[in-house]
């Protein structure tokens, strides 16, 4: 088993949920396939969805929601 | 009331060194809120003092009424300028501002609350003889009424939600098929997005332009400072503006703006505003949309044209000053464009763009204006709106300002960053933009068949 992180390819603001009112994307120990969406990084008032590249099991999310976030900075690890 | 004395800035970005610009050469002393963010900003290096009122995130820091009312406490400040965005047109902002003893620099919040509210200011404006977009008298209760109505203005229609805004809840329905299915998914989303499931219907008026109308009240007297046309949109967002809308017939401009005069003195307007109406070429009818209660992004067109500063006149009437400039002393000589240069990347669908800018060089020479809080190595920020800056021309006539414009474009250089300055410089070679022949559809039919040029 190794550990791999989801890393943010933008900057701006980190959501977990798709809507204040809805339940996060994904939990931690939650099990996730490739092309999943994560969350969503709002750059400069327009919303961009975070896709897992690889599956496997989230350890933990690193950032918490409606948190700054910069370009390259892990999101959640990942158990593959 | 007294003159200002400290003004405090709740706002950022262009519009923040604007304020400060206007206040400084007022006398007036400045003080400029920023998020934690926003440390190094032109506004935060511009004013006289500066408060940190918070995280990054807009809603626990621009957006957050308690956090910009401390500040004001801290700074001593005895009047607040809201710019535009943010809280500028939050009623219970203006409210809690004047309820704190200070001057808000704008309309009250009761007029902020009336014109905020669509089916109010369709009302008002009916009321003060303004034409508003054909369609029916308030709510529709029963699907049957909605058929009627739809086929009395005549497909195709569109739903609105009475609640709503910014473009939420919208539906367009070419026929009574559509309408029926269409309807009653419109009120079930406005009763979930707005707590109110109240529709209404109105015409679509296909090819208009958007053209507005600038005014400036002290509580009493209005004045206008003509109109603007703000046809090239994408998204809803205006991307290129200019002042005045060159080709409208005298007979229609005087009629348009006596209007947005009507309209503004029906509500004792105080401040500056801006009336939106849509302008149908063909049959040279105009439609009052909406009234935007606060100075606008594309206001420097408006002052090349007039020679008015509209920043300076609000703050002025805030103060307790009255109207200084009579109707007949205001003239619109010339023409002037506005080019919204944004951080966003046109080739790629206009992905956002933020970063550090390596290198600027910026246009100047006769009748060239760039409003931005841009400088070299200057870090924009992920966290709040694309706009870098605007650039603003005039010149005697529309095509010598559209010269000027290519010319100012073909100056400029902003490194690190994808900008839009390719997208304004193809624009400005366009021949349809060049002879005027455009409405509010064109620049995303425009965007459709040229991505080849933004590469």
């Amino acid at each position: 088993m190794a550990i791999k992180q989801i890393i943010s390819p933008l900057p701006g603001t980190f959501y977990r949920k798709p809507t204040p009112d809805a339940p996060p994307f994904k939990g931690d120990g939650d099990a996730i396939a490739a092309g999943d969406t994560i969350g969503l990084v709002e750059v400069m008032k327009s919303f961009h969805e975070i896709q897992a590249q690889f599956g496997g099991k989230i350890v933990k999310f690193l950032i918490d929601n409606e948190e700054p976030i910069m370009a390259g900075q892990p999101i959640a690890e990942v158990e593959v | 009331m007294a003159p200002i004395k400290t003004l405090l800035i709740a706002n950022r970005g262009e519009i923040a060194v604007r304020i400060i610009r206007a206040a400084r050469e007022l006398g007036i002393r400045t003080v400029q809120v920023y998020s934690a963010a926003d440390s190094n900003s032109l506004a935060v290096k511009l004013a006289d003092a500066a408060v940190n009122i918070g995280p990054p995130q807009a809603a626990k820091s621009y957006l957050s009424i308690d956090a910009i009312l401390a500040a004001a406490r801290e700074a001593q400040a005895d009047a607040v300028h809201p710019g535009y965005g943010f809280l500028a047109e939050n009623a219970d902002f203006a409210d809690a501002v004047e309820a704190a003893g200070l001057i808000f620099v704008g309309p009250p919040g009761s007029v902020i609350r009336l014109m905020g509210d669509k089916a109010a200011a369709r009302e008002i404006a009916a009321r003060a003889g303004v034409p508003t977009v054909p369609g029916s008298d308030g709510r529709i209760d029963a699907p049957e009424e909605a058929r009627e109505v739809a086929a009395r203005l005549g497909y195709p229609v569109m739903i609105k939600a009475a609640a709503g805004g910014g473009g939420r809840g919208i539906r367009i329905v070419n026929d009574r098929a559509e309408l029926d299915r269409l309807a009653p998914q419109a009120s079930a989303e406005a009763k979930a997005a707005f707590g109110d499931g109240g529709l209404y219907l109105e015409k679509v008026i296909e090819r208009a332009r958007h053209i507005e109308v600038q005014v400036l009240g002290d509580g009493h007297d209005v004045v206008h400072l003509f109109e603007r046309e703000c046809s090239l949109q994408r998204r809803r967002q205006k991307v290129w503006e200019e002042a005045p809308a060159a080709n409208l017939p005298d007979e229609i401009r005087a009629r348009l703006c006596a209007c947005a005069v009507q309209l503004a003195q029906a509500v004792s307007y105080r401040g500056a505003g801006t009336l939106e109406f849509l302008y149908d070429e063909a049959t040279r009818d105009f439609y009052f949309i909406e009234m935007n209660t606060r100075i606008q992004v594309e206001h420097p067109v408006t002052e090349f044209v007039t020679g008015i500063d509209l920043v300076r006149e609000m703050i002025k009437i805030a103060g307790g000053e009255k109207l200084s400039l009579r109707q007949t002393d205001i003239r619109c000589i010339g023409h002037s464009i506005e080019c919204r240069i944004n951080a966003e990347d046109p080739a790629k669908g206009f992905m956002p763009s933020p970063g550090v800018v390596s290198a600027l060089r910026i246009p100047g020479g006769p009748g060239v204006r760039f409003d931005s809080m841009l400088y070299a190595g200057y870090a924009v920020p992920p966290f709040y709106d694309s706009l870098l800056g605007k650039l603003i021309v005039w010149d005697e006539n529309r095509a010598a300002a559209i010269a000027r414009m290519a010319r100012a474009l073909g100056e400029f250089e902003i490194e690190g960053l994808k900008t839009t300055i390719g997208l304004h410089q193809a624009l400005a070679r366009d021949a349809d933009v060049r002879a005027l022949a455009f409405d509010t559809k064109f620049l995303e039919r425009w965007l459709e068949a040229n991505s080849s040029q933004l590469a």
